[in-house]
């Protein structure tokens, strides 16, 4: 792929890498608070379905600026993780965090689906034959839930893929550092002679969030087979 | 011997049941909301009743008294459910050995061999449960509680789901697993064949209370209690096959009375449990002569109930034991039937159905 020049291919291995990250370690907390959600009731349930929705009904400003305040170097909790040597601000970790953050009510909402579409009374089955919560959970609820969970992940890597406005808030526009494919689009709008580069950047994101997308629903099609085969 | 010793209250039902289950089949016999699927939860712990206490000897699965209550995978029960509820993520094999895994490495072990010979699954191995047939799902389902090494095995209308063609394709591995297995089974069903045919011991239940509990001829032999309605009864006789006639019937001997059959294929001089249905007897004062029915039974009355209709069920004590007839109350008054009164009860040999012959499993 020579036609990409190298600052092009910078912010293509920039996105690929802060997405791949942001959608890995959110992975797990979005099964567990998925399952949460779909299966235990506790005090408090609707108001954390409700923090979980929030970065899909902000403004990605106001989130990448509440990110700002919460995990830069002089917030609360940014501080505290400085001390132990985990920086966001200005880094490639702060764009992943934020891409996470922005995808995650879309990764928890396809695997809350595809958990609660799963039978209680296999479940429990699951149990009667000796199997601990642990163990159902492992080997009913989540193999069950697993092309869903599959979907889930890729939805939440191409929105991870095109995350801009809290990116750019958060941990604004550093070549090299925090120059994902969106913020290097915008950056090349801005200089005269830089449209042949953004296309490029464009034609790249379209394929990559065009194969995301077939990729889930060809899943999830397996999925609905799958239920109604049963 | 499992006693169970239940109280629960939901939604303006109140179950109120205290019963044993010795060893062999113990069938919860009831119409449907009668409180028999509560029960089975109750000791599987699937449902947590009010108060209660279920325990066998030292082994206490629930006593809500002392604060016990048992987790599920905790109880070691083998569940066999209506709908079966395999797990169609997995293949057959799979199904088959899932409750072994858990299991205690020290308890006693079914051998994968024999079971899957027991219920003919070998050529299914391999398969998901949604590539299986009804009859076929239900018997990997008894064979997935049977791997699980439970002591005791749970069954919830395991049948009721199926055909009358598969009902008569399961309805014998139960059999084999009531003579061939030692672990104790709680049965729940609504129909009289199935008690007839399994039963070693039969917990009568309506409107959430135990109502009886004895044996399958003595609970069904009982005009006063019918927990399936006067159109399910029927009384279980015992007897032993006598002879095969090349007519094609088979002669069984109850009590040293002669009772011809369509044939049953079973070796000369194994044990049949027969239901007669009540509303197939016919019944006469005098012994009928030129008649087609072959089978004449000289009883005498025992016992008549007559319900709000025009109907009466008679209870007639006969050497090869209790039979019911179902006949109307007028024809009761018009013989003069009483306790005590000499009868025959004629029972046409085709109407006996095949669902109600039963090999095995001891005196009913």
């Amino acid at each position: 792929m020579d036609w990409l020049g190298p600052e092009e291919w910078r912010a293509v291995a920039l996105s690929l890498q802060v997405s791949f990250w942001a959608t890995l370690v959110s992975l797990p907390l979005g099964v567990f608070t998925a399952y949460a959600l779909a299966r235990w009731s506790f005090p408090g349930k609707q108001l954390l379905n409700g923090i979980v929705h929030l970065p899909l009904i902000l403004p990605p400003v106001v989130t990448g600026y509440i990110l700002l305040l919460t995990f830069g170097t002089r917030g609360p909790v940014g501080s505290l993780l400085n001390e132990i040597g985990i920086v966001f601000a200005f880094r490639w970790t702060g764009a992943a965090l934020a891409a996470g953050v922005m995808a995650f009510p879309l990764m928890v909402r396809a695997i809350r689906l595809s958990i609660e579409a799963v039978d209680p009374k296999l479940e429990q089955a699951s149990a009667t034959l000796g199997a601990a919560p642990l163990w159902v959970f492992l080997t009913v609820t989540l193999p069950m839930a697993l092309p869903g969970i599959v979907a889930g992940a890729i939805l939440a890597f191409a929105k991870a893929m095109g995350e801009f406005g809290a990116t750019i808030t958060f941990v604004s526009n550093i070549p090299g550092q925090t120059r994902t494919i969106p913020s290097a689009i915008y950056a090349f709008l801005q200089v005269p002679g830089g449209e042949g580069s953004a296309m490029k950047l464009v034609l790249v994101s379209v394929t990559v969030a065009m194969s995301a997308l077939l990729v889930s629903e060809l899943i999830a099609r397996r999925v609905a087979a799958r239920v109604g085969g049963k | 011997m499992l006693e169970v010793d239940l109280h629960h209250s939901f939604g303006g039902f109140t179950l109120e049941a205290r019963f044993q289950a010795p060893p062999g089949v113990t069938v919860l016999f009831g119409r449907s909301g009668s409180g028999k699927t509560t029960i089975v939860n109750a000791v599987a712990g699937l449902l947590t009743p009010d108060e209660g206490r279920i325990a066998a000897g030292e082994w206490v699965l629930l006593d809500t008294a002392r604060g016990i209550r048992l987790k599920p995978h905790r109880r070691r029960l083998g569940y066999i459910f209506q709908e079966g509820r395999l797990f169609p993520h997995l293949t057959v094999r799979q199904n088959l050995g899932y409750g072994a895994w858990f299991a205690p490495k020290d308890a006693p072990r079914e051998d994968l061999g024999r079971v899957v010979e027991l219920l003919g699954v070998g050529h299914l191995l391999d398969r998901r449960p949604g590539a299986l047939s009804g009859g076929e799902k239900q018997r990997v389902a008894i064979g997935r509680a049977l791997l699980s090494s439970p002591r005791l095995i749970l069954a919830d209308e395991p049948l009721a789901a199926l055909d009358e063609a598969r009902k008569a394709e399961i309805l014998p591995y139960f059999e084999r697993l009531r003579d061939e297995v030692s672990v104790p089974i709680l049965y729940v069903s609504h129909s009289a064949s199935e008690v007839a045919r399994l039963a070693t011991t039969v917990v009568a239940l309506d409107a959430g209370k135990v109502i009886r509990q004895g044996t399958a001829s003595e609970i069904l032999g009982d005009p006063s209690v019918l927990p399936a309605g006067a159109r399910e009864a029927g009384a279980v006789l015992t007897a032993t096959v006598a002879a095969h006639h090349p007519d094609g019937l088979t002669e069984l001997s109850a009590g040293g009375t002669p009772l011809f059959l369509p044939h049953i294929a079973q070796p000369l001089g194994s044990q049949i449990r027969v239901r007669i249905a009540a509303h197939d007897v016919i019944l006469a004062r005098g012994r009928p002569e030129n008649l087609s029915a072959l089978n004449i039974l000289r009883g005498t009355v025992k016992e008549i109930r007559s319900g709000e209709g025009p109907g009466a069920i008679v209870a007639l004590d006969t050497p090869g034991g209790r039979v019911l007839a179902r006949i109307t109350r007028r024809s009761v008054a018009a013989l003069g039937l009483a306790p005590g009164v000499t009868a025959h009860a004629v029972v046409k040999t085709v109407s006996v159905a095949p669902g109600d012959i039963g090999a095995g499993g001891g005196h009913a």
